[in-house]
């Protein structure tokens, strides 16, 4: 093993010290969970990325440069999310990364590209240390803070509720993220957290926990997990006849959700980047195109990750000389910046500013309730 | 009162899958006195096999009539592959050292659980509702779900059937014998071979069977899904003193309803810790289990 690192280590130095750009053509590298316990982010983050690549290659590509996009599965791996960032970096020599749909493994895949200074944008990580690892770091959404403050907002205001219960994995750091902020929220709203449970990915039952709840007494339960468990929790609360509402994130955008929980997810609510049901051409377009590409309605996840490309090829298109530093003085500029999710700008901590919807799960579909603006 | 019974159904519903499960560990070490770390890959297995039956028969829609096919090709699936992982892993080290056939073992694991990576796909698939499941009556306003009824009525059935099998057939007293004197039986007139290999059948059978109540239960199966439920069971089994069969029964309840009652009142961070300290506990102050002994019948 030691033997393998040492070698990892000459081999990114001698690879960072031979850096250099093919006049071309643009790599623009990107890394996804296209496999394992989050595969549905990686697949539909990905679809989102080649998309915009095609069609912005197809258009004449940046200053009629031509874009060469790499990406590597991850598969929903951390260990796995270090080696294929790396090899982005050191062999592929990338000018910029976009990656990755969730919250820890942005993590990971920025503490390298900040490390050899190649600006990162991350799609859909919403925690707020994402970008905190450094200044060439960056994202194409808004963050935990406000997702948490949305669905307390929704809670209070929209629902008229006041007793909360939350269920969290513990190990997930945008679920602990979105479940503290959500607390400290909706106290500051009158609103009361009864019990604050805890659950890990992977887990099957969550009876005893679910059982702990309904003994309480509460009016929503706040689950900000990924929709693997989330689909559970929903059917095991629809057994133990619970009529609570649940309120959740957007981990829960996923068809995979319906298809395990079925009737029981049906109801209730998440704060999502945008609504298919939107109004806005761009996003119609956006939609039509890929039903025609897929036969599928394109999820957040794409959506992201198209607007991300965008964004990226927005920001390289600004610099007189394609080099990551360039780009990330760029990225850093980005302002009313129009994409299918909506209006973003980059904010000093380089997160995107912009508004969430909350939707409510029917069947396949999510019905868009209503608009939050930061 | 009302929570604490709620519990304890849950717990005791559980508890019979970790009992299922307990028991192909317990009866492989009876036997040969090794532990099939396999196992836990032999129940994923089933659930996979069940899966894609029930795709290709079409049977994938809640009737009484499915779910019996489901739990009848799982049985038989599970069965052939611990038959074949038997044959091919296990008896060609027969008289090898007790850690090579250890280390085989969880090479075997491992191949079950990346090879299914790539065959089935990584990514968790939804398990068909081979039975329509419905609330047949509240206890204390704790209601009671058709699956947990089936998951009581067929681990029943199946122990119950077990114990017909080992305390009442011929296969049964020689798999007794087996696990006692292996040097002898042949003498008797007993293919060691044979029976060994209806040992490791019927235990993942059971594995099999486990895995189709669980997966109808909660609706998400992938190739990692084992691991979880064989660390428990294993420990459910070590519990009760491995090799003995109703110390895995009663380990796997106290397990269940340990590690619900644990989850449902507060601590809900260390519900995985709880088997592991359990383990050590065990390990430490009572090795031989709570059934289990250095003389023993054992199987």
């Amino acid at each position: 093993m030691k033997k393998i690192m040492s070698l990892l280590a000459v081999s990114l130095f001698v690879f960072s010290c031979t850096k250099k750009t093919n006049d071309n053509e643009i790599v623009i590298g990107s890394y996804s969970s296209n496999t394992g316990a989050t595969a549905t982010f990686g697949v539909y983050q990905l679809r989102g990325i080649e998309m915009a690549v095609e069609e912005i290659n197809a258009k004449g590509g940046i200053n009629g440069k031509k874009i060469k996009h790499i990406n590597y599965d991850n598969k929903s791996d951390s260990d796995e999310t270090l080696a294929v960032v790396n090899r982005l970096i050191s062999q592929d020599k990338v000018v910029a990364i976009i990656g990755e749909a969730t919250s820890g493994r942005s993590k990971i895949g920025a503490s390298v590209a900040q490390q050899h200074k190649v600006p990162m944008l991350s799609s859909s990580a919403t925690n707020p240390d994402v970008t905190k690892v450094g200044n060439y770091i960056f994202r194409a959404c808004f963050i935990d803070p406000f997702q948490g403050y949305v669905m307390a907002k929704f809670m209070t205001e929209n629902l008229k509720l006041k007793k909360a219960a939350i269920m969290r994995d513990t190990k997930n750091d945008y679920s602990v993220g979105l479940s503290d902020i959500f607390a400290e929220k909706l106290k500051g709203m009158g609103g009361e957290i009864v019990t604050d449970v805890a659950y890990q990915e992977g887990d099957i039952d969550f009876k005893s926990q679910l059982t702990a709840i309904k003994a309480k007494g509460v009016d929503a339960i706040f689950i900000p997990g990924y929709y693997n468990e989330v689909a559970l929790v929903a059917k095991q609360a629809k057994e133990l006849g619970i009529k609570a509402p649940l309120l959740g994130g957007d981990g829960w955008s996923s068809p995979k959700l319906y298809e395990i929980a079925k009737d029981a997810i049906n109801g209730n609510y998440f704060s999502n980047h945008y609504t298919t049901e939107s109004t806005d051409p761009k996003t119609v377009e956006f939609v039509k195109s890929f039903k025609a590409k897929f036969n599928e309605v394109p999820d957040v996840m794409a959506a992201l990750a198209y607007d991300a490309t965008y964004m990226m090829a927005e920001a390289i298109g600004k610099t007189k000389e394609i080099t990551s530093e360039n780009i990330r003085e760029e990225l850093a500029k980005i302002k009313d910046f129009h994409g299918v999710t909506g209006k973003m700008s980059m904010d000093a901590n380089r997160d995107a500013v912009k508004s969430a919807v909350v939707v409510q799960v029917e069947g396949e579909n999510y019905k868009y309730v209503t608009s939050v603006n930061p | 009162m009302q929570e604490f019974l709620q519990h304890t159904l849950n717990g005791l519903s559980f508890g019979s899958i970790y009992a299922l499960v307990a028991l192909g560990y317990t009866m492989v070490y009876g036997i040969l006195g090794m532990i099939n770390f396999a196992h836990s890959e032999i129940y994923m297995m089933g659930a996979f096999s069940c899966y894609y039956i029930a795709r290709f028969l079409k049977i994938d829609t809640p009737d009484p009539l499915h779910f019996s096919i489901g739990v009848l090709a799982a049985a038989l699936c599970a069965g052939a592959i611990g038959f074949l992982v038997e044959k091919f892993a296990y008896k060609p080290l027969r008289n090898s050292p007790k850690m090579n056939i250890l280390i085989t073992a969880i090479g075997v694991s491992i191949l079950f659980q990346f090879g299914g990576q790539i065959i089935f796909g990584a990514d968790p698939k939804s398990f068909p509702s081979l039975i329509e499941d419905k609330n047949l009556f509240d206890i204390f306003e704790s209601p009671f779900h058709l699956t947990d009824l089936l998951i009581y009525l067929v681990s029943f059935i199946s122990l119950a059937g077990l114990s017909f099998i080992i305390y009442k057939t011929q296969t049964g007293r020689a798999m007794r014998a087996v696990s006692t004197r292996p040097d002898m039986t042949p003498l008797m007139g007993i293919n060691n071979n044979k029976i060994i290999s209806a040992t490791f059948m019927i235990g993942s059978a059971l594995a099999g069977i486990a895995a189709v109540l669980v997966s109808i239960k909660y609706p998400k199966i992938d190739p990692m899904m084992g691991v979880k439920i064989g660390t428990s069971s294993f420990v459910a089994a070590v519990f009760g003193g491995i090799g003995s069969l109703h110390g895995a029964v009663l380990g796997g309840f106290l397990l269940g309803l340990g590690e619900y009652y644990l989850v449902g009142y507060g601590a809900s961070t260390y519900k995985d810790a709880l088997s592991f300290i359990i383990l050590i506990l065990i390990l430490l102050y009572k090795p031989t289990g709570l059934f289990g002994s250095t003389r023993k019948e054992k199987i």
